[in-house]
């Protein structure tokens, strides 16, 4: 299918980078990169879609890590059971959280408070609960094999996140293109309007929120294989939440390669920062700002939607013709 | 007398201290035109809201297709057959003027090439053929209110409220619509429509009814509703009518 040809080869090329790129510090960058365009192609689905913005996203993303690594801990599960696990966890939670929220008919500012709280709410039970390891966290224990979904060379790391990333690609192109995403973009334009042409707002809503959560949730379960360590602030924590939204608000929200292009520009300049200034505690933190700041000043569309005004303004004149 | 399609019995509906449906029972026939026109604030829009679903009602019932509806939610109406267009108008305005169609089109066309197709014939039949690729923002207001209508018939109506499609435009853009409404009656759609052009409605209705401060006030021919002494004294003011036929 034609829609599906940039993914092929945006993946094609991303996956050929270790063949060339051999250094782990590289490596290591831009696998945070993608595990960042992950959990932001999570909110990109609900948020970016569906106008539902989502500022507690870390929810999906922790109970994710939690349960792939709680479930080898303490239950003796394999990760790769565990990681199907994990992201069941994360939608399940989406769509417990979805169904309490969309019930009770919250919207905009209202939906993101609601969503802020309840990923708190995880965090503080986290940071208590003996079965996250309380404020210790939880440890995974190293073991080397794909087996049990770890690997000693950074690439294959790598490529796993790339298949998961390319996956998240073509669930957004699919949705796209079926009654599922021109229900839920409708719903994001004018909800009234949607539901009086027949659209279930709530039922849209709430499956939208479930796919969200299962893409940012397994996010979190490739964090937990990755560092073999998570704790209450990692897994709940609010900067899980910002980077999830600011990936795709910043790459392009409601398009496939936002939450990519968003993650490659904040990390870049996150490590340019570090680089240039030092290890400043916070540092990454200003320059998200920063970004943000002129993103919403000069593309509020994102920097997707700057490029793809320029191609729909010179394709004008044509349209107007025909 | 034809069987009527949707009947309102008794419906109330109440805004804080203000009631802005009081007892309102009317009908729609199938396969007519059914005007509801009165003073501004007269509860028009409350209604169309009750029957579409939107709002609630405190009281009395609604049937629609012989079915009781009065606590269906909006898109199951929408299912059934009951489409509505809005006053103020609600595009998309981040889609072009397809896909807002294709919106409505989606609820009885599952695949996206069948509901494109659908939306397409639609745009068509309301003037908007030419429009369909550009932005829902760039139309006028009169392109707007072709909009709401061509969304609301993609979804394959049998009751179609239309609520002041005429409002706001200019006399050349009323006489290019007015054929456009009259055929899609002929086609079989019940209508029931809001209007405040009186010369639109009154040659378009079969019947008419006309609500004044929540109640209705009178009902019938368009004939025998501009002569009736009620209707002209809700218009016109206390002692209207009696000047009005002092003068005539």
């Amino acid at each position: 299918m034609k829609g599906f040809a940039p993914i092929a080869v945006v993946v094609a090329v991303l996956a050929a980078v270790p063949l060339v790129v051999h250094s782990n510090t590289a490596l290591n960058f831009l696998v945070i990169t993608l595990l960042t365009a992950l959990a932001g192609q999570g909110w990109n689905i609900l948020g970016g879609y569906g106008g539902q913005y989502s500022f507690g996203h870390a929810a999906f993303f922790g109970t994710g890590a939690y349960v792939t690594a709680i479930l080898q801990v303490r239950y003796g599960v394999n990760a790769w059971p565990g990681l199907a696990a994990g992201i069941a966890a994360g939608a399940s939670v989406g769509s417990v959280i979805g169904a309490l929220t969309f019930r009770a008919g919250l919207r905009g500012s209202y939906f993101a408070l609601v969503t802020l709280a309840f990923a708190e709410v995880l965090r503080i039970v986290a940071s208590v609960a003996p079965i996250t390891g309380a404020g210790v966290g939880t440890l995974v224990k190293l073991d080397l094999h794909a087996s049990a979904l770890q690997f000693e060379s950074r690439a294959a790391f790598y490529w796993v996140i790339l298949a998961l990333v390319a996956a998240s690609l073509v669930i957004a192109r699919v949705i796209e293109r079926t009654r599922f995403g021109a229900r839920l973009i409708a719903v994001r334009e004018n909800e009234d309007a949607a539901r009086a042409l027949g659209v279930d707002a709530f039922k849209v809503k709430l499956g939208a929120m479930t796919i969200s959560a299962a893409i940012t949730a397994a996010a979190g379960c490739f964090y937990a294989q990755y560092f073999l360590f998570i704790d209450s602030g990692i897994a709940y924590g609010a900067r899980m939440s910002i980077e999830a939204l600011l990936t795709p608000v910043i790459g392009g929200a409601g398009t496939v390669f936002g939450p990519l292009v968003g993650a490659l520009v904040v990390k870049a300049l996150g490590e340019g920062a570090t680089f240039v200034a030092g290890d400043a505690p916070g540092l990454n933190l200003i320059v998200y700002g920063c970004v943000l700041v002129l993103v919403i000043a000069f593309a509020p569309r994102g920097l997707i939607g700057l490029f793809s005004f320029r191609l729909a303004s010179s394709r004008t004149p044509e349209a107007a013709h025909g | 007398m034809a069987e009527a399609l949707l009947a309102v019995e008794g419906v109330s509906r109440r805004f804080g201290g203000l009631l802005a449906v009081n007892a309102v029972s009317l009908a729609a026939e199938a396969g007519r035109i059914t005007g509801l026109i009165g003073p501004n604030g007269a509860g028009k829009t409350t209604l169309f809201g009750l029957i579409s679903g939107f709002i609630a009602p405190d009281e009395g019932t609604i049937r629609y297709a012989g079915e009781h509806v009065t606590r269906l939610p909006v898109h199951e109406r929408a299912r059934r057959g009951i489409a509505r267009t809005f006053q103020i108008v609600q595009p998309f305005s981040g889609l072009t003027v397809r896909e807002n169609i294709v919106v409505g089109a989606h609820l009885h066309h599952r695949s996206c090439t069948d509901a494109r197709a659908a939306a397409d014939v639609v745009g068509r039949e309301v003037g908007l053929g030419g429009l369909l690729d550009r932005p829902a923002d760039t139309l006028t207001i009169a392109g707007r209110k072709r909009l709401e209508l061509a969304r609301a018939l993609a979804t394959e109506p049998k009751l179609l409220l239309l609520d002041e499609v005429l409002a706001g435009l200019n006399p050349t853009e009323i006489r290019e619509i007015v054929p456009v409404i009259r055929k899609l009656c002929d086609r079989g759609i019940t209508i029931m429509m809001i209007e405040h052009v009186m010369q639109a409605v009154m040659s378009l209705s079969e019947h008419i009814f006309v609500l004044a401060e929540g109640h209705i006030i009178a009902a019938g021919s368009p004939a025998e509703v501009a002569a009736d002494r009620g209707v002209i004294e809700a218009y016109l003011g206390l002692g209207a009518a009696k000047k009005f036929g002092a003068q005539a």
